[in-house]
């Protein structure tokens, strides 16, 4: 144990450093998969054929390649096309498209779940199709949305980890390099763990939060 | 001021409306009768475009209503609806329920907008009521804040459909007693119903639908009275005296 405590003190800042990256990656492909989501989602309820069939095929597209080889293929292939990222950028771009799939099943799903006679009572006051999603569908289709999207949320903290196969040097890939330099595989990795876990715990709260909000309707 | 030419329109295989032909003119109050599943409904869907028909002509003030026409926004505007089921929109107050129109569609000033959604609310009883949310509302009120709605887009015409059908019995009069004043006000009303009572009173003229045609029409006092066809009577003995 008081071994333990002094590998933690040695090796804590360089671990906090794989947390700083572990947090933009996180929060930078949340808010990408956010977006794409959000805009497969639309596509898909437009009532238009050929857009909803497009992003279906977005989606099932990006659902059935792994996340690694989608990462593989941003870092590895698209500079052979002439399009160069750092390996933090393709992190951020290649979760933020691999998690923007799940992302769209879920806010279609919760703009599924709004009644019909909304999107009616919209119409019937001359509401175009943005302004009904905007003012009328979205709100509340929040509800529906956000405990699923805690959850992903909590995936996308733990996926981040991925990153380190393309060398972006996050915790999990500080932990490894650390342990393979000191052998001290126990100690190091236990503080990795327990740091993934740190940061999940808010998350898992704010989930609660969402589920007991959700339920109070 | 709404006129269909024989319209028609099927679901699948099944035609509800075989050649519907009305008019309804300013002023007016028309009340459509019929045994559930006889396309009352439908109608009024197609008058505003929430339904699309395939045959015929439906003209409101002049402009054909097409769904896939930009100039149905225009219409929409022009002919407001109630819902048998209100359809408030659960996340926004009375109030904002009335206002919600005059200010994202017609882009009314917010302040103007709110003097006159309380001067509608109020004038359908429900001034104190403004800052509700349709949940803590009853049935009879969350209908009234709707007609308040209907009212605030400034509509040329109403759309009820069966306005009380969803209501507990003792809410149902607050409810025709707020169209009542409308239609007295000189508001262009049609009204899917099955309060003959109200229809006898209120309206100008009645139509009876089966089967997706209008089997008869004429003035309320006559059709109700003295429906010349036995479906109408047959209809109207069973709705005023079901034992």
């Amino acid at each position: 144990m008081q071994q333990f405590l002094r590998d933690a003190v040695e090796f804590l800042p360089i671990l906090l450093q794989g947390v700083t990256l572990t947090i933009i990656v996180t929060v930078g492909s949340l808010l990408l998969s956010t977006v794409l989501g959000l805009v497969w989602a639309l596509m898909r309820v437009s009532g238009i054929g050929w857009i909803a069939g497009l992003s279906a095929g977005i989606v099932n597209v990006i659902r059935g390649i792994p996340i690694i080889v989608q990462l593989f293929y941003l870092y590895f292939v698209m500079p052979d096309l002439g399009v160069s990222l750092s390996a933090l950028q393709a992190a951020i771009i290649g979760l933020g498209i691999a998690y923007s799939a799940y992302q769209a099943e879920n806010f279609r799903a919760g703009i599924e779940a709004i009644d019909r006679g909304q999107v009616e009572a919209a119409q019937t006051i001359g509401m175009g199709w943005w302004l009904t999603m905007r003012r009328v569908v979205l709100p509340q289709a929040v509800r529906v949305i956000l405990p699923p999207y805690g959850n992903i949320m909590i995936m996308m903290l733990k996926d981040s980890s991925q990153a380190s196969t393309i060398t972006v040097a996050e915790l999990a890939l500080q932990g490894k390099l650390i342990a393979s330099s000191t052998f001290k595989n126990t100690s190091v990795f236990t503080m990795v763990a327990l740091m993934y876990l740190t940061m999940s715990i808010p998350l898992i709260l704010l989930v609660r939060h969402f589920e007991k909000k959700a339920a109070r309707r | 001021m709404i006129e269909l030419r024989d319209v028609h329109k099927r679901f699948g295989p099944l035609e509800v409306l075989k050649g519907i032909s009305a008019s309804v003119t300013k002023g007016e109050v028309v009340c459509i009768i019929g045994p559930s599943g006889s396309g009352k409904s439908t109608i009024l869907r197609c008058i505003n475009g929430l339904e699309s028909y395939e045959a015929g002509a439906i003209f409101v003030d002049g402009a054909k209503v097409d769904r896939s026409s930009p100039t149905i926004v225009a219409i929409r505007t022009q002919v407001s609806m109630v819902f048998q089921r209100f359809n408030l929109f659960p996340h926004r107050t009375a109030l904002e329920n009335v206002i919600e129109g005059p200010v994202f569609v017609k882009r009314e000033p917010r302040a103007q907008a709110i003097e006159r959604g309380r001067a509608l609310l109020a004038r359908v009883g429900l001034a104190d009521k403004a800052d509700a949310h349709p949940p803590q509302l009853s049935g009879g009120q969350q209908q009234r804040v709707a007609i308040a709605r209907a009212l605030a887009m400034q509509p040329k015409a109403i759309l009820f459909d069966e306005p009380t059908s969803a209501l507990d019995p003792e809410l149902v009069g607050e409810v025709l007693a707020v169209m009542r004043t409308l239609a007295d006000e000189g508001m262009t009303m049609i009204v899917v119903t099955h309060e003959i009572g109200f229809a006898r009173e209120v309206a100008d003229r009645v139509l009876f639908i089966d089967g997706g045609v209008i089997v008869e029409q004429g003035p309320a006092a006559a059709v109700l009275n003295q429906p010349q066809h036995a479906r109408t009577q047959d209809f109207l003995r069973r709705v005023l005296d079901p034992l």
